[in-house]
């Protein structure tokens, strides 16, 4: 990539950043909601830690992970609702009438979003610890935490970002929240998935790419440097990722049309 | 073909198709010299912004080709960004964003850095009159403001050729005398040439050297805005009877000089005169003798929008008003 | 009032023929509920296994109960986003201006929303029958859980009424949903009150959904308790929205 390239894919992530920044709905929901989820759900779930096998005495440690998850998952289509309406407002066109590279367009996007979700990420890291929870994985784990929620991010933001350039339709976006919602609670987000009782319900859980992303996470609060588990986390983010980026690449050029 | 770098505009049979629609544009020729500003001029739904979309390379051409200053707009199309800049249809700004915001991330994406991304962010600044309300963010501008605004991002880079797709629709008197004459000066200073669309007549008959008229995708008269009204050579003449009464019989006196037309004064009659019949002389004889007695008489010389009637049948103003698709279409090209 | 019903009449048939006609309305509100009872049943039957945890109808009418008056408090919170809708659009001013009396606009939200729930609930019941949910109480135990929840649909509503009522636009959602959800989320959602520890139990405890709760999950067990105290809440619930709801119309009708 050259300089003038990364210099417009950072102009364009600045640019996605800053308008988050300034739409306080865009920052607080995603910060709160989660973390008022995360709440609710260590409150409670405490009991569920008195089941035999339940892998730590501590539920808000084992919930944690969840809020990483979620709050991409939010931040990502918020600011791909913005994309959308890049392209509902022609504001698409204005930066397709420059040289920049269509590539670039898209790579600004995604960095600007990747940025957002790891200043979520170390809010939400702050509030576990001054919960109480330690990681298992120590500060290493704290910055792997943070690369794979990097990973995360992006995978999210690239279906997103395909959304948006599919339909350029900011209902289109927003009816993706729902959707991954779905995913979200149809995993092991409040239960281990060896506790999981209903077999139909484990057997959803365990084909769920997300709940190999919570398990990442998880696993670097609750049980150390556990490689399986953040193998297949990053395996599951990045599979995500690619498909996304594929996806959204793809729907790029479609709208573009540009010669 | 013109040397490549002189900005002209040149298109040959240029169409473009939509997938279960009409044709949007249907095999338009044009030519616009270098330094002219030429008006695109139709209703809503005639194929003006989607001939714009191709000439700025958003669109490709579905038949046809055209260059822009020099470089076909298929093949080169990076090279024909480079070299214009256009304020299309919508505004297309980031509320968010600041004035200045705006050019910033407009002069990185053009490749204009540093000290030279400041100096020509204040100059456009400046220019269009945007200085004390740059770093307010857009969603506070008002509309004249945004296309303001809009204008200094088309010419950030220096374009040779500019293209405006309705750029005063919606704004005040003030704002759009304004952008006028900012534009002129533009064509006239700097040489830079415009390609303006536009359904406002005045807007064409004051702005442009040379007007085309656009109708179902197709150029139905071309050429400035005095010869296009000299071909038609008709005047119209408007009367008001004192007596609502003798309407009928003013009518009727008045068809002997030519065709009755619409669009004019509640009360009024109004006919086109026909080169052949009479002059305003003959028609007041002509009505004193029946005893009409009128209580205004206007004489209106030709408008473009005679010359589109004669050319099309239908007036320029509310034409497009059952033909709203163009917009749509290109709108969301990659979901037809 | 007849003039109250005939323009509650033709407020509620608008709302209900687009309820019905339009997937866009229709699905969420079948889906969500259903989402959330197929989740906490499927994920977390486990917890039914917790020391202490003794509701003797197990985890599927636990969770049944809770879906049962979420989903009636949230109808009545849709039908509250689309007040803000038509307050947005202009169709309100219209409503207003036609209707002799304006209390029928508010019945007529009212009886739509409780037409929309009384349509999620019989889906979410039949799932949930399908999903061998155990029924230990009998007729009138039923009756008086469907009645718990029939009360707080209308409680809901009155409350989103009075926030569109005010703030007339949809930007308003989340002060419409967000207490809403704080109140069902904040009360024994995952096991009774007793297995609640810390913060959570203090704020549950007195949180006036868990009343309802309870006494929702000892109808459906057929061992009724707080019956009382959770029909006195909601009677008081509905009573004071209603005023909210009523005072926020008098506050709409004099913005114009």
């Amino acid at each position: 990539m050259t300089a003038t390239a990364l210099t417009q894919t950072a102009a364009l992530g600045g640019r996605a950043v800053i308008r988050t920044a300034r739409q306080p709905a865009n920052v607080i929901f995603p910060l709160v909601f989660p973390m008022l989820l995360f709440a609710v759900n260590a409150g409670g779930l405490k009991a569920a830690t008195q089941l035999p096998g339940f892998p730590t005495d501590s539920f808000v440690a084992f919930a944690l992970a969840v809020p990483f998850v979620q709050g991409a998952l939010l931040a990502t289509i918020n600011a791909n609702v913005e994309f959308a309406r890049d392209i509902q407002t022609g504001f698409l066109n204005r930066l397709a009438l420059t040289p920049v590279r269509g590539i670039v367009l898209l790579l600004g996007q995604l960095g600007g979003l990747m940025t957002i979700a790891v200043v979520q990420a170390v809010f939400y890291l702050a509030v576990g610890l001054a919960f109480g929870v330690r990681l298992e994985s120590g500060f290493g784990g704290a910055a792997m935490l943070l690369l794979l929620e990097v990973v995360i991010a992006l995978g999210f933001a690239a279906l997103g970002s395909w959304a948006a350039l599919r339909t350029g339709s900011t209902e289109a976006v927003q009816g993706l929240f729902p959707v991954f919602f779905v995913f979200l609670f149809l995993s092991s987000i409040n239960m281990p998935r060896n506790l999981i009782e209903a077999d139909w319900f484990r057997w959803i859980a365990t084909i769920n790419p997300v709940s190999y992303l919570i398990e990442a996470v998880r696993s670097l609060v609750i049980e150390g440097w556990n490689w399986e588990a953040l193998g297949l986390g990053f395996a599951a983010a990045g599979g995500l990722s690619i498909v996304g980026f594929v996806l959204a690449t793809h729907a790029l050029w479609r709208r573009l049309e540009r010669t | 073909m013109d040397a490549p770098h002189e900005n002209s505009i040149q298109a040959h049979a240029l169409v473009r198709e939509f997938k279960k629609g009409p044709r949007a544009v249907d095999g338009i020729d044009l030519h616009v010299d270098p330094g002219e500003i030429y008006g695109f001029l139709g209703p809503n739904g005639a194929g003006k912004s989607t001939t714009v979309h191709m000439l700025t390379t958003l669109l490709p051409p579905t038949a046809g080709t055209a260059t822009v200053a020099g470089y076909d707009v298929v093949k080169e199309g990076p090279r024909v960004r480079k070299v214009i800049g256009a304020a299309l249809q919508e505004a297309a700004l980031d509320p968010f964003l600041t004035g200045r915001e705006h050019l910033r991330l407009q002069t990185t994406m053009h490749g204009i850095t540093g000290e030279d991304r400041r100096l020509r962010s204040e100059e456009l600044l400046t220019r269009v009159g945007l200085t004390e309300a740059a770093d307010r963010k857009v969603k506070g501008y008002s509309g004249g403001m945004k296309r303001r605004l809009d204008l200094a991002l088309a010419l950030v880079h220096r374009p040779q050729v500019l293209f405006l797709d309705e750029p005063t629709t919606g704004l005040d008197v003030q704002s759009r005398t304004a952008l006028w004459v900012e534009v002129g000066r533009l064509a006239k200073e700097e040489g830079v040439t415009v390609f303006l669309t536009t359904q406002y007549l005045e807007e064409a008959d004051v702005l442009a050297d040379r007007v085309g008229i656009i109708d179902h995708g197709r150029i139905v008269a071309e050429g400035t805005p005095e010869k296009l009204k000299a071909e038609i050579a008709c005047s119209t003449v408007e009367a008001v009877p004192a007596s609502p009464g003798q309407r009928g019989v003013l009518a009727t006196v008045l068809e002997r000089f030519g065709a009755q037309t619409t669009g004019y004064g509640p009360g009024s009659v109004a006919v086109q005169l026909s080169s052949s019949n009479g002059n305003l002389a003959d028609i007041v004889r002509a009505l004193d003798a029946e005893g009409v007695i009128l209580s205004q008489l206007q004489i209106h010389e030709p408008t473009l929008d005679d010359v589109f009637l004669a050319k099309t049948g239908r007036h320029l103003e509310g034409a497009g008003d059952e033909e709203e698709q163009e917009s749509e279409q290109i709108a969301q090209p990659a979901s037809v | 009032m007849s003039d109250v019903l005939a323009v509650a009449r033709g407020v509620s048939w608008r709302v209900l023929h687009m309820f019905f006609t339009s997937p866009a309305f229709l699905l969420p509100s079948l889906a969500f509920p259903l989402f959330f009872f197929t989740a906490f049943v499927g994920g977390l039957s486990r917890i039914s296994q917790v020391p202490g945890f003794d509701f003797p109808s197990g985890y599927t009418a636990f969770q049944f109960v809770f879906v049962l008056l979420q989903s009636a408090a949230f109808a009545g919170v849709f039908t509250g986003f689309g007040i803000a809708r038509d307050f947005e659009s202009g169709f309100m001013r219209r409503l207003m201006l036609a209707a002799p009396n304006r209390s029928g606009i508010l019945l007529g939200y009212v009886v739509s929303a409780l037409v929309r729930w009384l349509t999620v609930a019989s889906v979410v019941t039949v799932v949930a029958l399908l999903a061998q949910m155990n029924i230990g109480g009998n007729g009138i135990d039923l009756f008086g859980l469907y009645a718990l929840a029939l009360l707080l649909n209308l409680a809901g509503t009155l409350w989103a009424t009075g926030v569109a009522m005010r703030l007339r636009t949809q930007q308003a959602a989340p002060v419409m949903q967000m207490p809403v959800f704080l109140l069902l989320f904040f009360a024994p959602v995952y096991v009774p009150l007793g297995l609640l520890q810390g913060w959570i139990h203090a704020v549950a405890s007195v949180n006036p959904i868990t009343a309802l709760l309870e006494a929702g999950r000892g109808f459906i067990s057929g061992s009724p308790e707080l019956t009382v105290a959770a029909f006195a809440i909601a009677v008081g619930l509905i009573a004071g929205f209603a005023a909210w709801a009523f005072r926020g119309l008098k506050r709409a009708e004099a913005a114009g």
